[in-house]
């Protein structure tokens, strides 16, 4: 078994995130790399929730449409979800609830209702009685479930256990997963190695108002934060978010914001207040379906421009837009970093998928994260906080310094901090604010802004940001081409970019907006992108979606080299 | 230290009998005592929002943080909540505040965080030159209300009592000794304090006069009773009429604040990395 996906579904509430989880953690135990996708409505009870777990022998970042092993707790998933079944799949059902049908596929119905009865089980024990079940059905040992169950669920160990056991008992083994020999790796969100990394790189205080597919940050902050020394704030608004980040950065305590569009718009008055006062702030956007409500829990890479040009006036930011679990651990620390060491809003550009699918998580492959300290006072002198200098950064200060007065200012102000409207002053400030933005661009030569993935000696490249890395990556080895990631979007690496694109002459843009967002900032700076592949449906490419895509764009390809040099106009747009 | 040691180099634009001239005044007093006294002046850090009354925080050699319209009070808190050991003071306006960033204020004394909030209460927006604000008396003819308001003003010392804050006082710019006795007590304060300063607009919104003649200063009031409070503060609305006006303490109480919940929270320093380590082992 090389590769193999199961999908377990039910209502909202009946713990289907978790359910997956413990999915993705049996294969892991076996040395198997996971992927998984969470897809839930915006609800808290009710409607139909499904957790997709890719397992494979290799690096994974995206899920399959097609399916190994349907777990249905109810009848609604079997329905839904019959379509993505092979013959060779199996399925695992609640006999109790679940009527199959005419089915081709292997089924395995563990009488679940039956087993939580006779166990006086909670509803949500469910869950561990089918995939105990599920782990015979695959042919996975015993003790594995247990080990799993006994590390990740020590509330009612024993009635689980019982429970798990009598699933497991009353299924039939219809395969074998065989163990690797590959070691287990940590699996978790990107939302949680996006707080890891901040919290590697010194984050003091981390404010935030809930919203989706944000909110996880905010609620793993706030648990750790015992352990890390972290002042959590969610305060009355995102108003008010950014501004008491913008405080604690005032006083010297490195803080980071989260939030997705709506809650970003409301923070866009204190994004220019950072960019005039020279405030470090770290901004974690996770993008969802807009504009505006739109699909609160499904995904987007809608927001490019709106994080690029947000805030009146022109002023400096960092963006990156990390594509995996572990691009986001190390990219956050960058992020933190770049924040001070330019004192500048700095944004983790996120997504849902990014921010909430599972990812294994290699520590040693995600890059060391340092903290960096910030350029500070020398102690000579009178202190001015907007003093010039050949980089345009001027030493930090935090109250209180005996003697010396640190004045932030929101108005055009002169280098001790002090309101001015001089005309020579406005321009000085202004350019230092653009000095600062070339330092940081020439600084960040020295990383890995933009990485390139596959055949590099393919003419022709897929073109990506944020989560499609990972189906981007996997799409490309099929078709032996190149995959090229921007992680940088600001300051933009234009060279970087460019020896990334020597010897390419196709070049396919692949992105979940409708408007190419990519591939207008590209064409800025004199990049052209030959085909877009396109999808807004609120859902992510799976394999088989991209896959496709670019099997139609190959066929133009070939006739190409068969000299037919007809211009295609047709994007590769994928409906829902 | 002198209150002249507390002064800048920038040009004042204060229109010529301001009333913004007497807080002014009244708050470099205040804080250069106060650094006799042994709240060294380099703890302290002044947040304003914008309008004429946040020019304060150029004309004070103190550290600052001149945020934008409506928006000192988040600035402020998290400030707090950074470093407990310093004062920190919010200048805001009647439309900075009660209009433009009421939720921020409304939550400010919520949370009884400890900070000071001087509201400069001229009843009138005077940078973008009159027009009415949350404070001004029903009827008032403004340039966006040039045939009279047609709503009740609010009476911030009510809204701020009904919302927990824990030192709340009303001053008036024609009296900078009493300015000078509720300012020290609102710095000193432990918890949400809140001034309300009839500060006068002498180009749109005149009314010295007026105050003079019924302003009276409070006596013997039980500071410690919100139902005495209450009345007090009810017994003017913010209308034209010719209601007295109290100035002075209405209201003082010892509560559990915000800051005290973040004051043992510290970063950690040796161990991150060992305890990310673990944390990851739990991931497995």
């Amino acid at each position: 078994m090389d590769d193999f996906s199961t999908l377990i579904g039910g209502i909202a509430g009946d713990g289907i995130n978790e359910a997956g989880m413990t999915v993705a953690r049996l294969f892991n135990r076996l040395g198997y790399r996971i992927f998984m996708y969470y897809d839930y409505p915006s609800l808290i009870r009710g409607g139909h929730n499904f957790s997709l777990v890719r397992a494979s022998r290799r690096n994974i970042a995206v899920h399959r449409d097609k399916i190994d092993v349907l777990i249905a707790l109810n009848q609604e998933t079997l329905e839904q979800h019959r379509v993505r079944l092979k013959d060779s799949s199996f399925v695992i059902y609640d006999a109790d609830k679940v009527k199959l049908g005419d089915m081709k596929q292997k089924c395995c119905g563990i009488p679940v209702t039956q087993i939580l009865k006779e166990e006086a089980a909670p509803a949500v024990m469910k869950n561990t009685c089918i995939l105990g079940g599920f782990c015979r059905v695959v042919g996975m040992e015993w003790a594995v479930l247990e080990d799993v169950l006994k590390k990740h669920m020590p509330k009612k160990l024993e009635q689980n256990l019982r429970v798990a056991r009598k699933g497991y008992d009353s299924a039939v083994e219809f395969s074998r997963v065989e163990k690797t020999d590959q070691q287990s790796l940590p699996i978790m969100t990107g939302n949680q190695a996006i707080s890891l990394g901040l919290i590697k790189a010194g984050l003091g205080a981390y404010v935030a108002y809930p919203m989706t597919p944000s909110s996880s940050v905010l609620d793993f902050m706030a648990r750790v934060s015992p352990d890390f020394g972290i002042k959590i704030v969610h305060p009355e608004s995102e108003i008010a978010v950014m501004l008491m980040a913008e405080g604690f950065a005032y006083a010297g305590v490195k803080s980071a914001v989260g939030t997705s569009g709506g809650g970003f718009c409301l923070m866009t008055e204190a994004l220019s207040l950072a960019g005039s006062a020279e405030i470090p702030v770290v901004i974690i956007m996770a993008q969802r379906t807009g504009p505006s409500t739109g699909l609160p829990t499904y995904t987007a890479q809608g927001d490019l421009h709106f994080v690029l040009n947000a805030g009146h006036g022109e002023f400096p930011r960092f963006v990156v837009s990390p594509g995996d679990a572990e691009d986001a651990y190390y990219w956050s620390g960058v992020a933190l970093n770049m924040a001070w060491k330019y004192q500048v809003p700095s944004f983790i550009l996120s997504d849902k998928i990014t921010s909430e699918s599972q990812y294994n998580f290699d520590l040693a492959a995600a890059g060391e994260v340092t903290e960096e300290q910030p350029v500070q006072w020398s102690g000579q002198g009178q202190y001015n906080r907007y003093q010039y200098t050949e980089t345009g950064v001027s030493p930090l200060a935090f109250a209180p310094v005996q003697g010396q007065k640190i004045k932030s200012d929101s108005y055009t102000h002169d280098q001790f901090g002090i309101t001015t409207e001089d005309a020579k002053i406005t321009k000085e400030m202004n350019d230092k604010r653009l000095l600062k933005e070339r330092v940081m661009a020439r600084d960040l030569e020295g990383y890995e802004t933009v990485k390139v993935f596959g055949d590099m000696s393919s003419k022709t490249a897929l073109l990506c940001w944020g989560s499609n890395k990972g189906v981007c990556i996997e799409a490309a080895q099929k078709f032996g081409l190149k995959t090229i990631q921007v992680l940088v979007l600001s300051p933009f690496p234009e060279q970087m970019l460019k020896q990334a694109l020597s010897g390419v002459e196709t070049l396919i843009d692949v992105e979940c907006n409708s408007t190419a967002q990519l591939s207008r900032l590209a064409a800025c700076y004199g990049i052209k992108t030959d085909e877009q592949i396109l999808k807004y449906d609120g859902r992510p490419f799976s394999l088989e979606d991209l896959e496709a895509e670019i099997g139609k764009i190959e066929k133009l390809g070939n006739r190409e080299k068969n000299g037919n040099n007809e211009k295609h106009e047709t994007l590769g747009r994928i409906s829902a | 230290m002198n209150a002249k040691d507390l002064a800048t180099y920038a040009k004042n634009t204060w229109c010529p009998g301001c009333g913004n001239f007497s807080i002014l005044s009244a708050m470099r007093s205040v804080l250069a005592q106060l650094d006799e006294e042994g709240y060294p002046i380099e703890n302290v850090v002044l947040v304003s929002g914008i309008g004429c009354h946040a020019k304060i925080t150029d004309y004070m050699n103190v550290n600052s943080f001149y945020s934008i319209h409506g928006r000192a009070v988040p600035v402020a808190t998290a400030i707090k909540l950074a470093n407990p050991d310093l004062k920190v003071i919010c200048f805001s306006g009647d439309g900075d505040s009660l209009a433009e960033g009421l939720d921020h204020l409304i939550f400010a004394a919520k949370r009884n965080i400890d900070i000071t909030l001087i509201l400069h209460d001229n009843r009138v927006y005077g940078l973008t030159t009159g027009q009415y604000t949350p404070t001004s008396p029903l009827g008032y003819k403004g340039k966006s209300t040039p045939f009279g308001t047609a709503e009740l003003p609010i009476n911030p010392p009510e809204l701020m009592l009904a919302c927990g804050a824990t030192y709340i006082a009303r001053g008036y710019t024609h009296g900078i000794d009493h300015l000078q006795k509720i300012f020290r007590e609102a710095i000193v304060h432990k918890g949400f304090s809140f001034v309300d300063v009839l500060q006068v607009c002498v180009s749109y919104f005149n009314m010295y006069e007026a105050y003079n003649r019924r302003v009276y200063e409070l006596e013997g009031n039980d500071t410690s009773s919100f139902d005495e409070a209450l009345k007090l503060i009810r017994s003017w609305n913010y209308d034209g009429g010719e209601t007295k006006i109290p100035l002075g303490k209405f209201y003082e109480a010892d509560a559990p604040r915000l800051d005290q919940a973040f004051s043992s929270i510290k970063p950690i320093g040796a161990g991150k990395d060992e305890k990310i380590k673990l944390m990851l082992e739990n991931f497995i």
